[in-house]
């Protein structure tokens, strides 16, 4: 039998709960309200959505707060180049910072025919993992490419595949993020500029007769380039060439010097100015 | 005393996930990372206690003076939403800080079963005010214990090429979470 307080006082405590609620809730967004500048979600739209992290900030969502909150540059996205650091610029309504375009660069030569190869590694497929065991890099050189491809998988743009034990990045696809430099734990990856034509492609800091034991195309440090350079742009610091990306003139003349090829021309992005004929 | 055992018995013992497999959605979907784990962890011990409050006194100071203890699914469920919806409003406006933290995960919790499950089990056992936060606030430790560990095994685990790749992800989430909660069986008749 149904009793008319059974259904009357359910329903009347029901309703004013949900009443209260209702109410409390429709206060705090006012009280509560916060305001939220537009401009965040204007730039939020217009930035690539990859979420790579590459400028620092925790995701696209992050970064266009950073720009209107936190007065984060204009030209921190790689992936979306000088374009969109003039759109955010123009929604910011302030003059933008042209943005270097950079590219991520493997600075190992080391096939298995090139370097040699002093353990098999059957562990955990990944590079982190690897450098943890003694001599768990199948590459004897301790600044070489690991091989077992981390970058790869973190690459959200799929631009790095691996060829011959070496991480193989497309230029084409590459929009210079860095994910992959920051996940390397050799540090064997880096961002270069993309009008930046020659490279010292080695990271390795050991003396020349220890290079030359592992390694047939590491740098030996002998200073060759160094000389050579009329720019005066290259530097040996610990055995290792360095090149200055802002006094290179991208000559070639220590690429064709260099006794151990590890100086090379690349052109990272077919730009026409810049190629060398 | 007895609220000490309370306290441990709802972290190991009686493990919300191990044990009574509550709030298995948030535990499989957000332990991929170490980081974001403990902010789903520490999100659900600031929900979990302040439901635990709030339900408490919704059964025994409004439900039961009226003889509607049958209502209380209904009413636990609309109390735990509203609270989180109304929290995060005035987190946002007071400590944006601890907002931007717990922000994404604050949501994420208004339906989770952990949170409706551990106000229940406070009143089946019949747990007063103090048992009930101190039950609330064991359980929720537990969840960040067991999500935290998780996380940090499935991030070994995504590394490994070996796994078979109909196994990989999800799949061996699961066998890992079974496996977890076998060995949390060990600490089951420890209190009584």
């Amino acid at each position: 039998m149904i009793s008319f307080s059974g259904v009357f006082y359910p329903t009347v405590v029901m309703g004013v709960l949900g009443l209260v609620f209702g109410a409390l809730l429709a206060f705090a967004s006012i009280k509560f309200f916060v305001m939220t500048d537009e401009r965040v979600s204007k730039i939020r739209e217009i930035l690539p959505g990859a979420n790579c992290g590459g400028c620092g900030y925790p995701g696209c969502d992050g970064y266009s707060d950073g720009i209107v909150n936190g007065g984060a540059k204009t030209n921190l996205c790689a992936a979306g180049g000088p374009s969109l650091a003039e759109g955010i610029a123009r929604i910011m309504g302030i003059e933008g910072e042209a943005s270097v375009p950079k590219m991520a660069f493997l600075k190992c030569k080391g096939t298995p025919d090139i370097s040699v190869r002093n353990a098999r590694y059957d562990g955990i497929g990944d590079c982190r993992s690897a450098v943890i065991v003694p001599s768990g890099s199948p590459n004897s050189c301790p600044f070489g490419c690991v091989g077992l491809g981390t970058c790869a998988k973190v690459c959200s743009f799929g631009a790095i595949s691996m060829a011959g034990g070496l991480a193989l990045i497309d230029h084409n696809i590459c929009v210079g993020c860095g994910a992959c430099v920051s996940i390397c734990p050799k540090a064997v990856l880096a961002l270069v500029p993309v009008s930046s034509n020659i490279q010292v492609i080695c990271g390795s800091k050991w003396k020349g007769p220890d290079v030359k034991r592992v390694c047939k195309a590491g740098c030996i440090g002998c200073g060759i380039c160094a000389r050579t350079c009329k720019a005066g742009a290259i530097t040996v610091e610990g055995n290792l060439a360095r090149i200055d990306p802002n006094r290179c003139t991208n000559c070639g003349d220590c690429a064709a010097k260099c006794p151990v090829k590890c100086i090379e021309c690349v052109v990272l992005k077919d730009d026409e100015e810049k190629k060398i004929a | 005393m007895d609220l000490l055992w309370i306290f441990l018995g709802s972290i190991f013992v009686n493990n919300i996930i191990f044990a009574r497999f509550l709030g298995c959605c948030p535990f499989l979907g957000v332990s991929t990372k170490t980081e974001t784990a403990k902010g789903m962890g520490v999100a659900v011990i600031f929900v979990l206690v302040m439901a635990a409050i709030m339900t408490w006194i919704a059964y025994y100071k409004v439900l039961a003076p009226l003889g509607l203890e049958y209502l209380y699914t209904l009413s636990f469920i609309l109390i735990i939403a509203a609270l989180v919806q109304f929290v995060e409003l005035v987190l946002k406006k007071i400590n944006p800080v601890l907002y931007k933290s717990l922000g994404i995960f604050l949501p994420l919790i208004t339906t989770n079963c952990a949170v409706l499950g551990v106000s229940v089990i406070n009143m089946n056992e019949g747990y007063g005010l103090v048992s009930s936060i101190v039950n609330a606030l064991g359980s929720s430790i537990g969840f960040l214990l067991a999500i935290v560990l998780m996380a940090g095994v499935r991030e070994q685990i995504d590394r490994n090429t070996n796994i078979p790749r109909c196994l990989r992800g999800l799949p061996i989430g699961l066998i890992t979470a079974g496996l977890m909660s076998i060995a949390f069986m060990g600490f089951s008749g420890m209190i009584k």
